[in-house]
């Protein structure tokens, strides 16, 4: 239940505020280092990361095989940064590599921004471990039996973010046009990429 | 808020927008923002340590994991804000009373206190 206070502030955005105000007061923070902060989540780092790596990747077969062996240098060879240590898994027809966090959120922030909130529901972290096909499925994401899937569980530690498979029929398209096919949600591994004529 | 069916959760924001548009909402309120900002402010001062942070994450996510809960009550910033009070606490930045005299100085502000 959410509480409401009677100026139809919730309890919890009061409790915040309080909160912020006595950790600026103790020089702890301050709010313009509050402010960047959410801005660089919100806006600055995005699934574009891991979308330009998996791009690169669809068309170059040596950076692929980098991408796989040490995500981070990958990243830093495309001028990105990526703080967390992340292991890319690559998405064929006879495996399908698919990430969650079932103790909290856990999540490659640097190279797919922050996490959807499904991601962080309850009912995608106890489910998607112990039927993962049944929960792609519901997601839109039906697999064939002959490919096996792989569920990860990401921790603080390591952190996982999947290269899909390239779809059929887009030899001819550049890697900006490639770019655009990835979607968060393939990184994921919920979804897979589809070439646009596919809908 | 979210929703008590998973499959109802999953298909909602099952297909994602193109990656160029950093997802959908993230946030569902100013609030939520506020506190990420300021955790992540005090982080990035290497005022704790990340690791120290999600034990107390994970166990707020925990206790509610386990109890009957129906899942429209499930908010994950809810626990953040549990988390991150505990911690703060624990680093002696934030001392529970004080942050409840805070917020009950706070929530006695007169009418109209457009904040």
């Amino acid at each position: 239940m959410t509480l409401i206070h009677e100026h139809g502030v919730p309890e919890i955005a009061l409790r915040v505020e309080a909160l912020e105000s006595l950790l600026i007061e103790k020089g702890l923070v301050s709010p313009a280092a509050v402010d960047a902060v959410i801005k660089y989540f919100e806006q600055d780092v995005g699934p574009l990361n891991g979308a330009t790596a998996v791009a690169r990747a669809w068309l170059d077969p040596d950076y692929k095989a980098r991408l796989l062996e040490d995500a981070s240098s990958a990243f830093a060879e495309l001028g990105i940064t990526v703080r967390d240590n992340i292991i890319a898994l690559e998405n064929t027809t006879e495996e399908h590599n698919v990430v969650v966090c079932t103790l909290c959120s856990c999540y490659p922030w640097s190279v797919l921004g922050l996490p959807p909130t499904w991601y962080k529901a309850p009912a995608y972290r106890s489910r998607v471990v112990r039927e993962p096909r049944k929960v792609l499925a519901e997601m839109g994401l039906e697999l064939p039996e002959s490919t096996a899937i792989r569920v990860w569980d990401s921790s603080a530690e390591i952190r996982y973010m999947v290269v899909p498979k390239r779809p059929d029929r887009t030899g001819l398209m550049t890697e900006d046009e490639l770019q655009a096919l990835v979607t968060r949600d393939s990184m994921i591994g919920v979804a897979q990429t589809t070439a646009p004529d596919a809908k | 808020m979210d929703n008590n069916n998973p499959s109802e959760i999953l298909d909602q924001n099952g297909p994602a927008a193109p990656p160029r548009i950093n997802g959908e909402l993230v946030f569902e309120s100013p609030w939520e923002s506020r506190l990420f900002g300021l955790t992540m402010s005090l982080h990035e001062a290497g005022l704790f340590d990340w690791a120290e942070f999600r034990r107390l994450l994970i166990e707020e996510i925990g206790i509610w994991d386990v109890e009957e809960h129906p899942e429209e009550d499930w908010n994950y910033y809810e626990h953040w804000a549990a988390a991150f009070e505990k911690l703060l606490a624990k680093k002696n930045f934030c001392a529970p009373a004080e942050l409840d005299g805070r917020v009950a100085a706070f929530s006695s502000r007169p009418h109209g206190h457009n904040h």
